[in-house]
């Protein structure tokens, strides 16, 4: 049976990993490297880095922390941040990342998800989207580390990328995000019912159970969190245990 | 010297930071001469079969890989790069290299498609081969998975192991030389690792 992924998230920026409150607030969190060395032995089923301020400074990813941080990791490794051409994505590949998540650029140009997913395989490719509730049961896509609000639906975007291409999803909940206070369980619960490919859900996490309400309502397929692990309030071993205990399959 | 194929395509970084952490000897390359040097090839792979066997034949290494597969050089194929070692695949409806007769299928399944994570792995140990190639891995234990077709060889008996997504498929074969595996082992840990060391030994 295919197990439920617990993905610690490194968000960077300027080479160090950093994390926020609701896309602000940035907290320095330490050595993108020593942190992935960390939760690779600790068990964490797979890595995400994302270079969250790529886009915004219109720059390209930083390449060379993706290499030193691939060579020392055992587990998969997604990279996102600043993805505009097949040919980016190519390079963060190349430098040792094994799935690639793109956001703004695939949103302000949608053929370069199929474009990726024809070369490299839609496995390889991962829509990452920032959501955020407008209204009741309505969410919109929110880019440019959310900072704009796109007036898209984020169920209607989701069900669009992955017709084009996307082999899964990174949903964010900008509301949720580094509150601590859970994860958004209905937005979550929407966009995994509307697509057939897996969800890791984001934001939001603040305590064990968290975990457990993501999977057992949210009906994800893995849970990221940031804050939690790097701030050493959890280890990857005591929520896998725990979800174990309550019947979530799970890789110990 | 093991040659890591470079076809443009999947993860080779990957592959060589493995191969480079249990210190063996090996190059990324696309160069005739060095796969017909090497002592062993390994195929790695993520990617699209289509663009898969188009970037093969683009370079001339397709009937390479197939003649020194014939020769009985060592080979490890790794998720794509096993798919590709099939007679034929349902993705773009790609002929591939037909060095192992069978089909590779879309995942027809109520799961969510493609199949993203670690599965457990059940083997038979039916030969001295295998259990060199599973020495301190327990049986079931978890391997990396991201894969949205699987492969179907028309001979059974070279399925040595077995992982359960909707259907029973083969996560491995073995065939004379060949060694070949749905799931990542480059991506599996410690276990993934050992898996690694273990084919290095044998060959």
């Amino acid at each position: 049976m295919i197990t439920k992924r617990i993905i610690p998230c490194l968000d960077m920026t300027e080479g160090k990993v950093v994390k926020g409150i609701q896309f602000v607030n940035f907290r320095d969190a330490g050595d993108p490297v020593v942190l992935a060395k960390q939760y690779d032995k600790q068990g964490a089923d797979e890595l995400v880095f994302l270079d969250i301020t790529a886009t915004t400074e219109n720059r390209n990813i930083l390449l060379d922390v993706v290499r030193r941080t691939a060579q020392n990791v055992s587990i998969p490794f997604s990279v996102g941040g600043g993805i505009r051409s097949v040919e980016d994505m190519r390079l963060v590949l190349e430098n040792g990342a094994d799935k690639v998540a793109v956001n703004t650029g695939a949103f302000n140009n949608p053929k370069l998800i199929t474009d990726c997913a024809n070369y490299f395989g839609r496995q390889c490719v991962i829509l990452s989207l920032d959501a955020r509730q407008v209204k009741k049961n309505r969410w919109n896509v929110f880019i440019n580390g959310g900072t704009t609000d796109t007036g898209t639906s984020a169920v209607e975007w989701a069900k669009k990328a992955v017709a084009l291409g996307a082999g899964e999803i990174l949903l964010t909940s900008i509301d949720t995000d580094g509150m601590k206070k859970g994860f958004d369980i209905e937005l979550t619960k929407t966009i995994s019912k509307n697509v057939n490919v897996p969800i890791i859900a984001s934001g939001g996490a603040g305590k064990i159970e968290d975990f457990y309400e993501v999977f057992k309502k949210g009906r994800t397929d893995a849970a990221l969190a940031a804050s939690l692990f790097h701030f050493g309030e959890l280890t990857i071993n005591q929520v896998k245990n725990y979800l174990r205990n309550k019947k979530i399959p799970v890789r110990l | 010297m093991i040659v890591i194929i470079d076809y443009g395509l999947g993860n080779l970084g990957s592959v060589k930071n493995t191969l480079n952490k249990l210190g063996v000897d090996s190059m990324i390359s696309k160069s005739i001469d060095d796969i017909k040097k090497a002592d062993a090839l390994i195929l790695p792979g993520v990617g699209s079969a289509k663009q898969g066997m188009k970037n093969l034949k683009e370079r001339g290494l397709d009937k390479i890989l197939i003649n020194e597969i014939k020769k009985g050089k060592p080979f490890l194929g790794i998720c794509l790069g096993m798919q590709l070692l099939f007679s034929s695949s349902e993705e773009g409806n790609t002929e591939c290299l037909n060095v192992v007769d069978g089909k590779v299928k879309k995942f027809s399944t109520n799961l969510k498609v493609p199949q993203i994570g670690w599965n457990q792995m059940k083997y038979q140990r039916s030969n001295i081969k295998v259990q060199k190639l599973f020495k301190k891995i327990p049986n079931k234990s978890s391997f990396y998975f991201v894969n949205s077709y699987y492969c179907q060889p028309d001979d059974k008996s070279i399925v040595v192991g077995e992982t359960e997504y909707g259907v029973n498929f083969c996560s491995i074969l073995i065939k004379k030389n060949i060694v070949a595996t749905q799931f990542h082992p480059e991506k599996s840990g410690q276990i993934g690792q050992q898996f690694i060391k273990n084919w290095i030994k044998l060959i």
